[in-house]
């Protein structure tokens, strides 16, 4: 089974829950997916074993055999080509824009003198390992990358599907987001009880029904703010399955990265009584 | 004009809080939620919409059942597995790249221009702020923030305004590139955590990839102040301006949920703290 752990808002506890329930099973495979700031192994302090570079095709342009006919250019959507002057060899040039390509390939497809190949550019790594029976994989992009979907994919290509897979999500309800919940049987919406975490709840609310992923509600910080979170969530017959109130403590093991149920196990308790939870209402117990 | 961003790394370390008291302190500025993702700026600024506009993102494939062959074509030249078999184009995948819709051999394939949010331009009491709604489960987002900021720049300048101040989302990835872009100073808010420093060390390294100008800031310091020391140290030792620490109020969550900014709710200390930022920011 795989479990994905999301939120619209930033910052509501997506790591800390998963990192939770991950710990609480023991026999889990933990992705964390979101390789723009990924923070799982600041709590989970795996003993990474693998690392693998990540590349992206974009094309290569053999200007021995380049006519600057502008076909590539007028293929490609995302305007990462550039065509300048020139009819014959050397004539002209051919900028390409590696940022902006999405490696659809194109242009080396329709390119009528096949003077383009495709070579991988770098955009991060995948690193995995273990920590006791846990198996751990996360994603880095590199600094100045603003694709994170394909790293994102490379994550969840680890996913042994012999296990129960606990995927920490990315905030947001766009592309990266997608591309982390996407093939989930259950996913878990973190939020906070303000006006600020309902907002964003009711968005990624609305992104997993588009998705068809079952999902519910944990709700985080529980006492500070208003109540209409809870109002929300009995509105839509959306489940809440776990509350974590508000604590000093828990805030303060979370700062030193520390993992709660490592310094209140009672807690783990709860996170396993939240899996039983989440296997009911998914239909998968 | 001015253009700060306020940006963070970390998802939920007080980005809009923080933006939306500047909003309230003075200086003439329009005000940009970027964090067009889980846009909540509004909810402090109360704004009135005047001009709505559609955000057409990209395009997505469409597939004549009529004309179709079941050749497979599609789905074997896509690379973003975004044509299943039937064949039915999953559209949260589909990137817009047309490829399939160029190698059909039955002319089966168009590409329809999709309409994938809404952004808007609108009057509070604080003057103009432009923001935007991703459509559910849409990509492009950085194309949506460079829309809104060019936008707000418009007005800035034709309204004579100091500043234009961003509101960014959380992440280094596409939509934080597309805000810091261009900008005369990129404020990091973060919290005294390991993975509040973890990740403003990336945003950092981002701002610095694009010769972005940097201050860093610590909200919630005193919930480990041990670690905000640390923050603090941080930044000396890497010639990071340190713009002040904000300390830990329940006042604000309960400004949050009566929808008004700290500064308007009178409370003094966060109030204080967050207005020295500021004038540290415009000086």
């Amino acid at each position: 089974m795989i479990i994905s752990v999301a939120s619209g808002k930033g910052g509501t506890g997506k790591t800390t829950i998963a990192v939770n329930l991950a710990l609480s099973l023991g026999d889990v495979q933990f992705l964390d997916c979101d390789v723009e700031e990924p923070n799982a192994h600041i709590f989970l302090k795996p003993r990474l074993t693998d690392e693998r570079r990540i590349f992206v095709p974009v094309p290569e342009i053999d200007e021995s055999k380049c006519t600057y006919c502008g076909k590539c250019r007028e293929v490609c959507a995302f305007n990462a080509i550039a065509v300048l002057g020139g009819t014959g060899p050397g004539g002209g040039s051919v900028l390409v824009f590696p940022h902006l390509c999405h490696g659809c390939g194109a242009c080396s497809i329709f390119c009528p003198e096949k003077a383009i190949k495709e070579i991988g550019r770098e955009i991060g790594m995948v690193e995995s390992g273990i920590r006791d029976g846990m198996g751990f994989v996360h994603g880095r992009l590199n600094v100045g990358e603003a694709m994170s979907p394909p790293l994102i994919r490379k994550v969840k290509e680890r996913a042994d599907s012999a296990r129960t897979v606990i995927i920490d999500a990315p905030p947001g309800i766009s592309c990266p987001v997608i591309t982390a919940v996407e093939g989930s049987d259950f996913c878990l919406l973190v939020t906070e009880p303000t006006p600020f975490g309902l907002n964003d709840l009711v968005l990624a609310a609305g992104m997993l029904r588009e998705l068809k992923i079952p999902f519910a509600v944990a709700v985080n910080r529980d006492g500070i703010g208003d109540g209409k979170v809870d109002d929300y969530c009995a509105g839509e017959k959306i489940p809440i399955l776990m509350r974590i109130p508000f604590s000093k403590e828990i805030a303060g093991a979370y700062s030193r990265g520390e993992p709660a149920v490592s310094l209140f196990p009672e807690l783990a308790g709860q996170f396993r009584d939240l899996f039983s939870r989440i296997r009911t209402v998914s239909g998968s117990s | 004009m001015k253009k700060i961003a306020v940006v963070s790394g970390k998802g939920g370390t007080g980005k809009t809080v923080v933006a939306a008291s500047f909003a309230a302190l003075p200086g003439s500025k329009v005000m940009v939620d970027c964090d067009v993702d889980a846009a909540d700026l509004h909810l402090l600024l109360h704004p009135e919409v005047k001009e709505r506009h559609e955000f057409r993102g990209g395009s997505t494939a469409v597939i004549d059942r009529g004309l179709c062959r079941q050749c497979g074509k599609c789905s074997a030249v896509c690379r973003f597995k975004a044509v299943k078999s039937g064949p039915r184009v999953e559209r949260f995948f589909c990137e817009g790249c047309g490829l399939c819709a160029r190698l059909c051999p039955y002319g089966a394939i168009s590409m329809g221009e999709t309409v994938s949010g809404e952004w808007f331009v609108s009057d509070t009491r604080r003057g103009p702020f432009v923001h935007a709604r991703l459509g559910v489960a849409q990509g492009n987002s950085g194309r949506l923030v460079a829309q809104i900021r060019r936008a707000a720049e418009r007005i800035a300048a034709e309204e004579k305004l100091e500043y234009v101040v961003i509101d960014g989302p959380p992440g280094i990835g596409c939509p934080v590139i597309a805000s810091l872009s261009g900008v005369d100073c990129a404020l990091v808010v973060t919290e005294p955590t390991l993975s509040g420093l973890h990740d403003a060390r990336r945003v950092m390294e981002t701002a610095a990839h694009f010769a972005i100008p940097v201050k860093l800031a610590v909200n919630k310091y005193d919930l480990n102040p041990e670690m905000s020391g640390e923050i603090e140290d941080f930044c000396r030792e890497n010639g990071i301006q340190f713009a002040g620490r904000i300390s830990f109020d329940p006042a604000v969550v309960e400004a949050l949920s009566a929808g008004q900014t700290i500064i308007d709710s009178g409370n003094r200390t966060v109030g204080d703290e967050i207005r020295k930022i500021w004038e540290l920011l415009i000086r």
